[in-house]
């Protein structure tokens, strides 16, 4: 694979993850430049010389939800632009949304951390804006190999205006540090729970961030992408068939 | 008498040990229940008194603080749901409640099979509304692969979800019933459920856990006779839902039981991200069939009940409202149903194999088979790669809400362009809606407790997942 690392040139505006020095990366972040998905080396989950597929070269570099440039079409503009006015209204630096993703119909900014808190308080309390229902906030995990690897989830909804957004904080593994919403929405203090229990994300100010679904001593966060799916080889009609997470993987 | 605060993990009939032994410290010298005695001619004559019952409140009304633990195995807690209750008398000062007991790692196992597979994996999320699962589920899956299933699939799916939340409903009032000693709502309840989960039984072929609705459509076409199945069973509820009525709505112990408890208005709500028939029971007429329609829900015509008692008698009316109006939707359904492709004209999502009955049940149609083993080597990689790798999605990430009986269900679902989700995630309406239990709770009664949990009809296996 290293004789034809042309990933670049296939896709020139795209770094994969990937192929970046750790110098690349820190750029990367700085850019804000969010990395959603893994590199894939070969197909069919076959690797080293076994593989005969004649794929073993291919290379496709790590998902990168491109930004969205204006107009971002319908109501999007309109929040964006009531939310950059709040934002400026209380102080808050345009660099606090690193980026603004409109994918599928769906908008995505993605925050940084530190200013969360505060932009959870302008969606829900200013009247242009009015996101008074957190719908979900979960977690999702890019697995080791990729940059700022975990990231959280905020679904919320304008009853008043009947829209959704989404607002996603990518975060390092080794700094799982995200500020707890619960004091701007009551009912994050379960999904947060349920993140910490799942993910290992600590939510700082939560109330009492202890596990919701696994037992109190478990030890892991379950829904990590290097924590094996559990189970034991099943012997079926005299053939093993070993545990989800070690047969073979296509994708 | 010092504060008593200890926590029983085991089941709640153990609980009464914690007032056995307070009368130990205090009474000792003088003991208030000790009979005097006298002597008559007709033999020695014995007084029993209860004591000064002033005296005895004063001692007792705020030091006797008793931690009770109800569940998870326990009939009226609906299910694996611990409560812990902190206790002073009868009057209930805190709350919490305790979930993970029947975590299955649902959302994890999702991450290890294909696309289609994950169907199979939700539908026993939330395994009274299995349909709504399977929906919201294809929905994200094809909002992430650009696609919209046939319009016939699509009536399809909400004939069979509106037949589920009668069926989710009806269980909510039978257990519900059964929770508060209504044993004739328990029974009548679940005879009615039976029709439902028998008509579902004919149309997906499975009373529960259908995996019936897949990514791109629905698995198969409804088989013969459907209409004329779906009428009788319209006719048969139509004529047994007054019963409801006449047993339990204008029944004063019912009353009693459910009015003006429970209580939880339309900011808390809100606050605790409450969705569904308790948001709906508070006045707001937020129903997510009407507000964000999808699977063509624009097309039908049905009212959203609504109240503003927020109590949990308005939820009991609420849900039986909504029966009466999912009857009106599944009427409208089968105007609605015209022929046509029931799964996407797309080789590369579709399923390949048409199923049939042969002689040992239902499997692939011999024509297929014939075609693969027999004619085209093609067709025979085509389908092995589809039903072993599955279909790429590209990547990218989705949310999809659809209103389940219980509120807000919504799919975030997230691909990295393979052939597996990246990520499943399930915002179940029962989870959030659990929260509210100590809101609705502390300050009240112990025993209605019992209703608000019933009220809020928590699905455990959708609350742990």
């Amino acid at each position: 694979m290293t004789d034809r690392d042309d990933g670049k040139d296939r896709q020139p505006g795209r770094p994969s993850s990937a192929q970046m020095g750790s110098l690349e990366h820190a750029e990367h972040e700085a850019r804000a430049g969010v990395v959603a998905g893994r590199a894939r080396l070969g197909m069919f989950g076959v690797q080293g010389p076994g593989d005969t597929s004649g794929y073993g070269g291919l290379q496709l570099p790590a998902y990168v939800p491109p930004a969205a440039t204006r107009p971002y079409g319908g109501w999007f503009d309109e929040v964006s632009d009531e939310l950059a006015a709040a934002m400026r209204e209380r102080e808050i630096p345009a660099a606090a949304i690193q980026q603004v993703t409109v994918d599928r119909g769906e908008i995505t900014y993605y925050v940084r951390r530190e200013y969360l808190l505060a932009l959870c308080r302008i969606l829900r309390d200013d009247p242009a804006l009015r996101f008074e229902l957190c719908s979900s906030i979960s977690g999702v995990d890019y697995g080791p190999e990729v940059p700022q690897r975990l990231h959280v989830v905020y679904h919320l909804t304008s009853m008043t205006y009947r829209r959704r957004i989404r607002l996603e904080v990518a975060l390092d593994v080794d700094d799982a540090h995200v500020p707890s919403v619960v004091e701007v929405y009551p009912t994050a203090d379960w999904h947060e729970r349920e993140t910490w229990d799942m993910f290992g994300v600590i939510f700082d100010g939560h109330p009492a961030l202890t596990r919701i679904l696994m037992p109190d001593d478990w030890e892991g966060h379950p829904q990590r992408k290097d924590y094996p799916l559990g189970g034991i080889p099943v012997e079926y009609k005299g053939a093993e068939i070993p545990p989800p997470d070690q047969r073979r993987a296509y994708s | 008498m010092a504060a008593r605060k200890d926590e029983h993990s085991g089941p709640a009939h153990t609980v009464a040990s914690g007032t056995t032994d307070t009368t130990g410290d205090g009474y000792r010298g003088a003991d208030p229940y000790a009979a005097t005695e006298r002597e008559t001619t007709e033999g020695r004559i014995y007084t029993v008194t209860g004591g000064d019952w002033d005296s005895l409140l004063d001692d007792w009304r705020h030091d006797e603080r008793i931690i009770v633990n109800m569940g998870p195995q326990h009939p009226s807690t609906h299910g694996v749901l611990r409560l812990v209750l902190e206790l002073e008398g009868e009057v209930v000062t805190q709350a919490r409640s305790v979930i993970g007991y029947l975590h299955t790692g649902i959302e994890k196992n999702c991450e290890y099979r294909t696309w289609t597979q994950g169907v199979t994996f939700v539908t026993r999320a939330d395994y009274l509304s299995p349909l709504f699962n399977e929906t919201a589920y294809c929905l994200a899956t094809e909002k992430l692969l650009g696609i919209t299933a046939p319009w016939r699939a699509q009536v399809i799916r909400v004939l069979l979800m509106e037949l589920n939340r009668v069926g989710s409903h009806l269980v909510a009032l039978a257990t519900g019933g059964m929770e508060l000693g209504a044993l004739t709502a328990m029974t009548a309840g679940f005879r009615e459920r039976e029709e439902v989960l028998h008509l579902l039984e004919f149309l997906t072929g499975l009373r529960m856990n259908h995996a019936f609705i897949r990514p791109g459509g629905v698995a198969q076409d409804l088989p013969e006779g459907y209409e004329e199945r779906v009428r009788d069973f319209l006719a048969v509820m139509d004529s047994r839902l007054g019963d409801y009525d006449k047993l339990l709505t204008g029944q004063p112990i019912w009353k009693q039981r459910l009015r003006d408890v429970a209580y939880l208005p339309l900011d808390g709500c809100l606050q605790l991200g409450v969705t569904g028939p308790i948001l709906r029971a508070a006045g707001l007429e937020w129903d997510l069939r009407k507000v964000e329609p999808y699977c063509g829900y624009q097309e039908y015509e049905f009212d959203v009940p609504t109240s503003t008692d927020a109590d949990a008698y308005a939820r009991y009316l609420l849900r039986l409202e909504e029966i009466h109006q999912s009857l009106r939707i599944v009427a409208q359904c089968l105007d609605k149903l015209e022929p046509g492709p029931v799964m996407v004209d797309n080789p590369k999502i579709a399923w390949p194999a048409q199923l049939t009955i042969g002689a040992d049940g239902m499997g692939n149609s011999l024509e297929h088979v014939r075609k693969i083993m027999g004619q085209s080597m093609e067709a025979l990689i085509h389908h092995f790669k589809l039903v072993t790798e599955g279909f790429a999605v590209p990547p990218g990430q989705v949310y999809v809400p659809v209103e389940s009986p219980r509120g807000e269900l919504g799919y975030h679902l997230v691909s990295d362009g393979g052939t597996r989700p990246l990520r499943v995630h399930v915002r179940d309406p029962s989870f959030v809606n659990l929260q509210s239990m100590p809101a609705m709770c502390e300050g009240g009664l112990v025993a209605d407790v019992i209703a608000a949990v019933a009220s809020i009809d928590p699905v455990m296996g959708g609350v742990d997942r």
